[in-house]
């Protein structure tokens, strides 16, 4: 277990340093994310109730495309000199690969989305920086993350892998985006806590199933 | 019972049974069978497509065999894969260096993941074997081809593994480079390591290999220990496969 910690965090700690010199995945998931979030405040911005509605799938879909840009980055960066193979032949176990590739992607997403949040506030006239958004944002993230990391292993292996990602990935954590569309409309909205609470349960059980599948089948897909 | 590391004494370190490798239904490599012994120094040869890297990367217990076996120090791959990387470095013509790192930085993220000592003295200790102590701090990214492939060496020794793979080192390298790759093959080989280096350049196989196997369509064509000159196993090499081909 400590060798596992140990390697996951070296792969993260080596993620964040590479990030810290180009800015490669931030500054391109930061750019995306500014031009979407922008784009729909413009095309919004006439209707008051219409912006209020829809406010939380602005920003949910800005996340999820802003990982998959991250996610489809941060698994070429492996497979450009074959650093991927020389993270495979360490006697670490693969999982740990895996855990280290996903917790630097959701760290990545994660400070994207907690930088949307100002950002809508100030667009959209509207308060989303509130704890609980905040909480909703660390739950959703990290389905879309664990699913994106173990197909991003697998689609950055073939041709146009890069418009793979999403055509796989989406469907996948459909329920995901769903469920945190629902709650974070609710919490917007000050609705009744009985009428989007219920989410939360789903999507963390939906994410404890999707991080466990992703770390058994994560050794087999990097595997010849 | 004794242990894989008395086993090793006994045995060859290496031993491939049997071994398949199939993608689908293309077949790669069909029932290889050879062994080889503590600090031999194999060249692998054979041509394009013929299953070298393939064969290599099993070895590396980066592929799965589709049947036989591999065992490495009496440990077998896949199940005792863990154990087997222990005791394989592997230099590819990829660099499998992170370019935005620096050499430094490469080096003490890969002692992490093989849990050895990680501190500046120790890695500097390293690239100074490998002549490249003065550009410790300097980004992969800024080393010509022949310096990344001497610090591939030097992440491939950061273990001490008693095994070394070498996928085409030589490919992209100009003649100084290479020639100051022959000299850390030399190093190693003279360190008491059991090196197998897969390589389309015949000419270099002679003064480095004790020992030459050539692959022709995954299947093992020539499994040769005696010294030849160049010429020789260039002869050797084209009669071998051309035979091969006819068959």
């Amino acid at each position: 277990m400590m060798r596992l910690m140990t390697a996951a965090w070296a792969v993260v700690y080596k993620d964040l340093k590479t990030e810290s010199r180009t800015r490669e995945l931030v500054g391109v998931m930061l750019l995306f994310a500014l031009l979407s979030v922008m784009i729909f405040s413009f095309a919004l911005e006439l209707d008051r109730l219409a912006r209020r509605e829809a406010v939380s799938g602005v920003l949910w879909v800005t996340v999820v495309y802003a990982s998959v840009l991250g996610l489809n980055r941060s698994m070429a960066q492996e497979r450009e000199n074959g650093s991927i193979d020389a993270l495979l032949i360490a006697p670490v176990p693969r999982v740990a690969v895996f855990w280290g590739k996903f917790i630097s992607s959701f760290l990545f997403t994660a400070a994207i989305g907690l930088l949307l949040l100002p950002l809508i506030t100030i667009l959209y006239n509207l308060t989303v920086l509130n704890p609980l958004v905040i909480v909703l944002l660390l739950v959703g993230t990290w389905g879309i993350c664990v699913t994106g990391t173990v197909l991003s292993a697998m689609t950055v292996q073939a041709r146009g892998g890069e418009a793979l990602l999403p055509v796989a990935l989406l469907p996948i954590v459909l329920p995901i985006v769903i469920g945190m569309v629902r709650a974070t409309t609710g919490v917007l909205n000050d609705a009744p806590a009985e009428e989007w609470v219920g989410w939360i349960p789903i999507v963390v059980l939906i994410d404890a199933v999707y991080t466990v599948i992703s770390a058994v089948v994560f050794g087999y897909i990097v595997e010849e | 019972m004794p242990s894989p590391e008395s086993m090793m004494q006994r045995r060859s370190l290496i031993e491939v049974d049997n071994l398949s490798k199939a993608y689908g239904f293309s077949s790669v490599l069909r029932q290889v069978t050879f062994s080889v012994p503590h600090g031999q120094f194999v060249g692998l040869l054979g041509p394009n497509g013929s299953g070298k890297s393939t064969l290599l990367r099993l070895l590396a217990g980066l592929a799965r065999p589709t049947s036989g076996t591999v065992h490495v120090g009496g440990w077998q791959i896949p199940h005792e894969a863990d154990q087997v990387k222990r005791h394989i470095g592997l230099v590819s013509h990829r660099s499998l260096l992170y370019p935005t790192l620096t050499a430094l930085e490469n080096l003490a993220f890969f002692a992490r993941l093989y849990d050895v000592p990680a501190q500046p003295a120790h890695l500097l200790a390293l690239l100074d074997e490998v002549g490249l102590k003065k550009r410790a701090h300097s980004l992969v990214r800024t080393f010509s081809r022949g310096m990344q492939q001497r610090l591939s060496i030097a992440r491939a020794l950061i273990h001490n593994p008693d095994v070394l793979l070498f996928d085409e080192p030589h490919t992209g390298l100009d003649q100084q480079a290479s020639d100051m790759l022959d000299t850390l093959l030399r190093q190693a080989s003279g360190a008491g390591r059991t090196i197998i280096m897969t390589t389309h350049d015949l000419q270099r196989v002679p003064s480095l290999a004790q020992r030459v196997i050539v692959l022709h369509r995954g299947v093992v064509v020539l499994d040769d220990s005696h010294p030849q000159s160049s010429s020789d196993l260039i002869s050797t090499f084209r009669r071998v496969t051309t035979e091969a081909g006819s068959q």
